[in-house]
């Protein structure tokens, strides 16, 4: 069974990584880092490393699918074989195939896909390296790549996941607390129009707890959003110093 | 989901309908429709059940056969849960490899028996490390008629309590079938409950005209003692935190009253 064979959290409130219960690992963001995607950002949250790129709004291929009314968004998550302990199969599993839909749906209700029908809006999630946390790492860089990518949104999507630790409830769950855990909340949240866009759990918790643990993610999301921002701004700072000097 | 067509005045009339606390089908909101579980239909396998949620119909088979154990549980037997929407239950579905819908199908109705730890996995080892019994649960969706996740997981567990191993010796690391049969060690009981957001509301049990004109879905999965051990959010739209859990409140005296029709 799932019971952790060393302590996850110590007589101090301390993690195996060095932070309290309600800590985020360190968060670093950076956009527009692949030339030919026209929307791209990195993210480092802890291990993990993960980029996304957009193409599009773009003519749809194959074009049956084509809607007549709005863009199509497609949503691959993907991990690379290197990504994980044991290598992973390059062939999408049936685990990429469900976060890919539940990524998808959380950042579709942001996306003005109304102005675009016809097209597609293609998007690439490539997960590096996976610490725990990566389909909340994925969402919250995804978001800013369709940010980068200049197209038209609602808000920003971020997302945090929090769970149940050594009998705690925590923020920001990494590798090992999310193997041997007791319970794994990610949440997606768009911040300004008070929504949640994913929502799933596993793992055993009560009703008290699992309120507990929606909170903190809420507050972790918060946190991320920050960032978000912050690094978008300063896109837009340096590209108008540039022009300036120019 | 899928996208038979209902038309706009339908639609329109379900969503102003709900906004005033009624249902088409004059369910109130929070009522399932007739659920029913018929066990043992297929004799073939080691455990099978049928269940009915209204007019939705899904068979769920076990099949025990042996396996390698995962790395990271040596001591565990394994389960697999696969779904498959066969074409003869909706004009949508296609022959072919499984679409997102199915494999998300399948995860859901997974994540609920895995961690209510529904199925004693340890009594599964054969041989730790190298041979264990791995518990494949097969999901045929025959008629599909609204919330195929609810109907899946009551025919998954109900085909769980169903089944019965054989017995067996080991012969030189060899598994050597004996007469007789074993009750498959099932000490949990996973409830899911599926929510549909319609015009701000939340209804149990979607029928499939419903899910056409739903925002979004929220499916939360209870264990005996009423702890919750699955969730998934699935859809365009979105949730606010406090509906969020208004449906945990509410799914948690639901999944009871639902229970006691499966054991």
């Amino acid at each position: 069974m799932s019971r952790p064979i060393r302590k996850l959290i110590d007589e101090n409130g301390i993690r195996t990584d060095g932070r309290k219960v309600d800590e985020l690992r360190p968060v670093k963001i950076t956009i527009g880092v692949l030339s030919n995607a026209d929307g791209s950002a990195y993210i480092e949250q802890g291990k993990n490393k993960i980029l996304a790129a957009v193409y599009g709004p773009r003519e749809v291929h194959p074009r049956h699918l084509a809607l007549p009314d709005r863009a199509l968004l497609r949503c691959r998550y993907h991990m690379a074989p290197f990504s994980v302990e044991e290598r992973k199969s390059p062939a999408p599993s049936r685990r990429e195939t469900e976060l890919s839909k539940v990524i998808r749906e959380a950042l579709e209700p942001t996306i003005f896909l109304e102005q675009y029908p016809r097209t597609s809006i293609d998007l690439f999630i490539e997960v590096l390296q996976a610490d725990g946390g990566t389909r909340c790492a994925g969402t919250t860089v995804a978001s800013l790549a369709l940010a980068d990518a200049g197209i038209p949104m609602r808000d920003l999507v971020v997302a945090c996941a929090s769970g149940k630790v050594d009998g705690q409830v925590v923020l920001d769950l990494n590798d090992i607390e999310d193997k041997e855990g007791e319970a794994d909340v990610p949440i997606a949240f768009a911040p300004n129009l008070n929504a949640i866009t994913l929502l799933q759990m596993d793992g055993l918790l009560t009703d008290e707890e699992f309120e507990k643990a929606l909170d903190l993610a809420l507050e972790g999301c918060r946190r991320i959003h920050a960032l978000q921002k912050e690094t978008l701004k300063a896109k837009y700072v340096t590209a108008k110093e540039e022009v300036e000097e120019e | 989901m899928s996208s038979i067509m209902v038309s706009r005045i339908r639609q329109r009339q379900i969503a102003q309908l709900i906004a005033s606390g009624k249902r088409l089908d004059e369910r109130g909101l929070t009522d399932y429709r007739e659920i029913k579980i018929e066990s043992g239909v297929i004799g073939k396998a080691e455990g099978s059940a049928l269940a009915y949620i209204g007019k939705t119909e899904v068979l769920a088979g076990v099949k025990i056969e042996t396996g390698e154990p995962f790395t990271d549980r040596p001591n565990e037997g394994a389960l697999t849960v696969n779904a498959e929407f066969v074409p003869l239950a909706s004009p949508e579905f296609e022959a072919g490899p499984p679409g997102e819908e199915s494999i998300e199908l399948a995860r859901v109705v997974d994540r609920g028996i895995r961690e209510s730890k529904a199925i004693e996995l340890e009594k599964l080892c054969v041989i730790p490390g190298k041979k264990v019994f791995v518990v494949f649960v097969d999901v045929y969706v025959l008629n599909h008629d609204g919330n195929l996740i609810d109907t899946a997981s009551l025919a998954s567990l109900a085909a769980l309590l169903n089944t019965k191993m054989f017995n067996y010796e080991l012969v030189d690391e060899e598994v050597k079938i004996l007469p007789g049969f074993t009750q498959l060690p099932v000490v949990n009981y996973p409830v899911s409950i599926t929510f549909a957001e319609i015009n701000g509301k939340l209804v149990m049990d979607p029928g499939l005209d419903e899910e056409e004109v739903m925002d979004a879905r929220l499916t939360v999965t209870f264990e005996k003692s009423g702890r919750l051990c699955a969730m998934q959010k699935s859809g365009r739209g979105t949730f606010t935190k406090e509906q969020i859990v208004e449906a945990v409140k509410m799914g948690q005296q639901k999944a009871e009253e639902i229970r006691k029709k499966v054991i």
